[in-house]
């Protein structure tokens, strides 16, 4: 029994699923069953992430690829309810377009994941060999200007490092902007000539 | 608890001359059986007690009886007879129907209620009674709450009835809407402890009733009850249950569904309730900890011995289970008293509302806690020092260089370096 490494079970079945919806998603014609299986597909993504022992980034995996899904889906119903659009047909052009990209960025993901030297061995190993454990709050709180990573540094190295807080600001305002942007284009459009009102 | 459960299987196959070693996967397997049996039958059970009480409850208010006979006195065990009514009756799908999706749609609604439950404690101290220790288990939860939604857009999409749709669509918008001032509610109390670690939140509302974050400021005060008005749309209660409008809609988002079902929606709704109501007993009403500390008073602390910690634990639970069970009987008070609103009220009430009061109370809690720091008890009494050493997980930021923060998170938070921090980490993963 102790030959057995679970961790990497759990893996095994947690990645199977991922890509087992993910082809499901490929191959399935209903755009609402698409967007059900993509949820599931990214579901067991964050279940990946769980096993990993980084709850932070599988909830915000939840939070905003799942949920995201969700309005995938709201659309996908709202939107296409027209018969052409809920069952669509791919044409021969559109997978030959379609496995050119994919298949470009699956060999370049393989490469990369394959050049992570500590990645081939097996996985028992570079599990006990890490340093410490692995962990988001570095990044957390490089995001919030403090380089925890970077504590033990001498004092005039550290001069200046504010973290992440300057490009999280730019995103942070910039998104504000695109909110705004939508509500204006959203609202209800005032009539150029209004009829008195009494 | 793996490691427990291990040595008593150990304990216990001795005789037979086998011996199971402490990290072994059979006590991970079981100690996770147990877990999800406990989870499973608290939103079952609690289903159970609950549709029973909305039924006496709302007799009452409608100065009717409500049911009064199957069971003996108050007709406590009506629910299982119509529970045993739903499993007889016939398991009907419309033809139009996309059978997967219907079919699977209560389960999805389901696991997503039961899901959040894995994050929430029980009963706190330093052995958290907790399925799985999370350190960012406010986030978590929220996050899970929101995919509760799903089961209901696929019943309202498969069922092949514009009714259906209309009801799903409505629970879509209001849902995706609420989840945006619910969010904000959580974040108040979380900078306040300083954590998202639930187990650190309620650990730092020991003590009195006065130490509860309801009452830490004006602000977190006027935050727990635009919670609650979240909450009780977010999980689609009235007078926010546009999705199942039965005067416009027939029955909304399950018109189609009937039998086991229909009652696998009505478990979820029930256990998506008590965790919300958990999750605001956690975030501002104390959690375990009771108005008066009855339990570290009598020394039943972990302490003082295991027997005692346990039984501590005991009583913190009894807490946590009585403010849920409140939490949800004052959601059925809410939805026997008020009328049902307009799609465009409920919009209103989230967007012009409870979204602009949250942020604003959000902005008056830092404030607050930036100028009154360690304070509680809006802001009359010293915060106990112990309750509010927020464990960061590293070494405080060294005061020669960094001119001491005013927030006061890192210089008033405890000094722990990374070492131990990682050794309890380790330590309490099973």
């Amino acid at each position: 029994m102790d030959a057995i490494y679970w961790p990497s079970v759990f893996f095994l079945i947690f990645g199977a699923l991922a890509c087992g919806f993910a082809l499901a998603v490929l191959l399935s014609a209903n755009i609402v069953r698409m967007a059900f299986y993509l949820v599931l597909s990214l579901a067991a993504t964050s279940g990946l992430f769980f096993l990993a022992g980084q709850e932070f980034v599988g909830a915000m995996q939840l939070l905003i690829y799942v949920g995201g899904t969700l309005v995938l889906l709201i659309f996908g119903v709202m939107l296409t309810s027209q018969e052409r659009f809920v069952n669509m047909k791919t044409l021969a052009g559109d997978w030959v377009i379609g496995m050119i990209a994919g298949g470009a960025l699956l060999s370049l993901l393989t490469a990369a994941a394959f050049s992570v030297p500590e990645w081939r061995g097996p996985e028992r190993a570079a599990v006990e060999n890490l340093p410490i454990e692995p962990n988001a709050t570095p990044i957390g709180m490089g995001l919030l200007g403090a380089r925890v990573d970077q504590i033990g540094a001498p004092a005039d190295e550290r001069a200046g490092m504010a973290g992440y807080l300057f490009p999280f600001e730019i995103v942070s305002v910039h998104l504000l902007v695109v909110l705004i942007g939508a509500a204006y284009l959203a609202r209800a459009k005032r009539r150029s000539n209004p009829l008195p009102t009494g | 608890m793996a490691s427990a459960i291990n040595k008593l299987l150990d304990w216990m196959l001795s005789g037979l001359g086998l011996s199971v070693s402490a990290d072994s996967a059979v006590g991970y397997i079981v100690a996770a059986l147990i877990h999800i049996t406990l989870i499973i039958n608290l939103v079952a059970v609690g289903a159970l007690v609950f549709i029973w009480l909305e039924r006496k409850i709302s007799g009452r208010i409608q100065d009717r009886l409500g049911p009064t006979r199957v069971g003996g006195k108050f007709g406590w065990l009506q629910t299982l007879a119509d529970g045993l009514k739903l499993i007889t009756k016939e398991d009907l799908m419309p033809d139009g129907a996309d059978g997967f999706l219907f079919k699977i749609a209560p389960y999805v609604s389901f696991a997503a209620s039961i899901a959040a439950f894995i994050a929430i404690p029980f009963a706190g101290g330093p052995y958290p009674w907790i399925a799985q220790h999370l350190n960012t288990g406010v986030f978590f939860v929220v996050a899970v709450l929101g995919l509760e939604v799903f089961g209901v857009i696929l019943a309202g999409y498969s069922s092949a009835s514009k009714w259906s749709l209309f009801g799903a669509m409505r629970e879509a918008a209001q849902v995706v809407s609420y989840e945006v001032p619910l969010g904000m509610c959580a974040v108040v109390p979380v900078l306040i402890a300083g954590s998202m670690d639930m187990v650190v939140i309620g650990n730092q509302q020991a003590g009195l009733f006065t130490n509860w974050f309801i009452f830490h400021d004006p602000a977190t005060f006027i935050t727990f009850w635009v919670y609650l008005t979240c909450a009780t749309a977010s999980v689609n209660r009235a007078p926010f249950d546009l999705a199942e409008a039965e005067s416009e809609l027939v029955a909304g988002f399950h018109t189609e569904y009937s039998g086991l079902r229909w009652s696998f929606f009505f478990m979820a709704e029930y256990g998506s309730m008590l965790s919300v109501s958990i999750l605001a007993s956690v975030l501002f009403l104390g959690a375990w900890n009771g108005p008066i500390p009855v339990a570290s008073m009598l020394g039943l602390t972990a302490a003082n011995g295991d027997v005692p910690g346990y039984i501590g634990n005991l009583l913190g639970l009894l807490n946590v289970l009585f403010k849920g069970v409140v939490g949800v009987s004052v959601m059925i008070w809410i939805r026997w008293t008020l009328p049902r609103l307009r799609i465009d009220q409920v919009m209103a009430t989230c967007l012009k509302y409870c979204t602009p009061i949250a942020a604003v109370m959000f902005l008056g809690a830092v404030v607050w806690q930036y100028n009154l720091p360690g304070r509680t008890f809006f802001g009359l009494l010293a915060a106990p020092q112990e309750t509010f050493a927020v464990d960061e997980g590293w070494a405080a930021l060294p005061t020669t260089t960094a001119e001491p923060a005013k927030p006061a998170m890192v210089e008033r938070g405890a000094a722990t370096s990374l070492a131990p921090r990682l050794a309890a980490n380790q330590g309490r993963g099973n």
